[in-house]
């Protein structure tokens, strides 16, 4: 071992040292170890880094794009094929479908972000709750949760679109009441595993109060399988939100959203195909990214997985 | 005096199963008292009836002179603590050995935390070395220790035993079973001691109770049981089912 490797080498022992100084250092080591398993994993690694773009892309669209995303030029560019000018070609109204694409992005984020911060929330503490009372509470919030379930989703959702009028903000609210009751399932399923646990008990013995177990020492276990749940789900978020769009009921003209894009090139999808090809490309690009990641995260998160 | 614990024809009934059937019981304070009996007697019930973690059909609990209800408020939980069976399963997965004695003090609002950790963690034996360590990085005698610290953290006047050591490989369980000897000496602490083990009970016990099928079979003291001074039938194949484990040993 040359003595070039001694600082990096050190700083990975006191990542992975098995008796940690400080809270700090406890908390740094046990994320270094799930990043080392998860980036161990190179397609999970892939999924991270289309991510990163989507982000860093969404940031930056205005910088990035080089045509607006609203206004065309309807004399002359009117169903250009892809080219060096345009590099997905243009739609019947002249606007530059990259352009359009990178400013579509941050409305994909926009829908799976909060989508993700509304139910995910939702589903586990109902889950949880349910789960730890049992009884009369259990069987009203599941039977809250069946109903929810046996619905279709993008048929519910559809529903409540009709229902608050379509526009983008209400097909989150819908895609968000509709996508969480997989969330309370698992996190109900997880605290049955651990309610009875001897370490509940302890906790119990300490006169915790319900709320305070549920909230301390439930959830955060619940929390990493959520996570993965929530990560695949993203894909499905992503599609229903453009299903939505594509039937007119998300996002509305002249929004940059995909599933929109799509609905819009569908009358070309023959002749012009790149009009409604080149969104739903980004569709899966993104939706792949989502499902790798989510894939990578099981394997690094799961709390089975022993060592944890 | 008060006893510390007394108990009259206490009931347990789980579903049509009766796994108390009106046992009572008298632990006078500062003593330590065991209970013993084959798996299923009803010993591990026993203590959770009192700690509050199964639902009592009939009798009554008297802790420190004050009857128990149905629901135990915090102040009884500073009077007694309970140190489970198995080490692995009685720590929280996710949480370091800080977070884990910070929960009951964060509980009861105590101010002087930092002192608390460290003063337990030095009593039971852990250096700091261990503080900020996870479940998962300790072996299971640390962890019965962490679990010990657990419980004193509160200083409770009693403390519940199920079968502490029973998980534990020998030479761990006499470190663990000194331990709990040396704290009780110091604290002034009551016992109430589970095993099935009849050595650890006459070690650590001054008087026990021989239990079968959720009933008391009798009362012995410790010095009964090592002489087989014993009137029950039952309690005397107990002592000869030990011998023969210690003759095959």
């Amino acid at each position: 071992m040359t003595a070039s490797d001694v600082r990096p080498l050190s700083r990975r022992d006191w990542l992975l040292s098995d008796r940690p100084a400080s809270r700090m250092q406890a908390r740094l080591g046990r994320a270094y170890v799930a990043w080392r398993r998860f980036s161990a994993n190179r397609l999970a690694f892939l999924g991270l880094l289309i991510i990163i773009a989507l982000l860093v892309v969404a940031a930056f669209a205005d910088v990035l794009a080089p045509y607006s995303p609203t206004i065309g030029d309807l004399k002359n560019a009117r169903l250009l094929a892809p080219s060096a000018a345009h590099w997905f070609g243009t739609d019947d109204l002249g606007r530059d479908i990259y352009s359009r694409i990178l400013f579509g992005s941050r409305w994909t984020l926009y829908v799976v972000i909060l989508v993700a911060i509304i139910a995910a929330p939702i589903g586990l503490l109902v889950g949880t709750v349910a789960g730890y009372a049992g009884g009369w509470t259990d069987a009203i919030l599941m039977r809250i949760t069946d109903i929810f379930l046996a619905f279709p989703k993008l048929i519910l959702a559809l529903a409540f679109v009709a229902a608050l009028g379509p526009g983008i903000e209400n097909a989150v609210l819908a895609i968000a009441i509709t996508s969480w009751p997989p969330y309370a399932r698992i996190a109900r399923a997880e605290t049955m595993t651990v309610r009875n646990s001897d370490y509940i008990k302890a906790v119990q013995l300490m006169g915790a109060s319900p709320f305070r177990i549920v909230l301390r020492h439930i959830m955060p276990l619940c929390i990493s399988s959520l996570i993965i749940r929530v990560t695949l789900d993203m894909a499905g978020i992503i599609l229903t939100a453009a299903g939505l769009g594509f039937l007119g009921l998300g996002a509305q003209p002249p929004l940059p959203e995909w599933g929109t894009m799509i609905a819009s090139g569908r009358r070309f999808v023959l002749d012009q195909w790149w009009v409604a090809g080149a969104p739903g490309f980004a569709i899966l690009i993104v939706s792949l990214g989502f499902n790798l990641l989510g894939d990578g995260l099981r394997d690094a998160l799961d709390p089975r997985s022993g060592d944890q | 005096m008060t006893p510390a614990i007394s108990i009259d024809g206490l009931e347990v009934v789980f579903d049509r199963f009766r796994a108390l059937k009106g046992v009572s019981l008298e632990v006078k304070s500062g003593e330590s008292y065991g209970l013993v009996g084959e798996s299923g007697s009803g010993k591990s019930t026993l203590l959770k009836a009192i700690a509050g973690l199964v639902p009592v059909k009939s009798g009554t609990i008297t802790v420190n002179g004050k009857t128990l209800g149905a629901r135990r408020d915090k102040a009884f939980y500073r009077e007694v603590q309970m140190v489970f069976q198995d080490p692995y399963g009685s720590l929280h997965p996710r949480q370091t050995v800080d977070r884990l004695l910070q929960e009951p003090l964060a509980i009861h609002g105590f101010a002087d935390g930092e002192k608390r950790i460290q003063q337990a963690l030095d009593e039971v034996g852990l250096g700091n070395g261990f503080r900020f360590r996870y479940a998962h990085q300790l072996s299971g005698g640390q962890r019965q220790r962490v679990a010990i610290a657990r419980a004193l953290i509160l200083e409770p006047s009693m403390l519940l035993l199920d079968e502490p050591t029973s998980a534990l490989d020998a030479s761990v369980q006499a470190e663990v079973l000194n331990l709990l000897e040396e704290v009780r000496r110091r604290r002034q602490l009551t016992f109430l001691m589970v095993s099935h083990d009849l050595a650890i009970i006459t070690h650590m016990c001054e008087r026990l109770m021989v239990m079968q099928n959720g009933e008391a079979v009798e009362n012995l003291t410790a010095g009964q049981l090592i002489g087989h001074r014993v009137e029950k039938d039952y309690t005397r194949n107990l002592l000869r089912a030990s011998e023969g484990f210690v003759r095959t040993a």
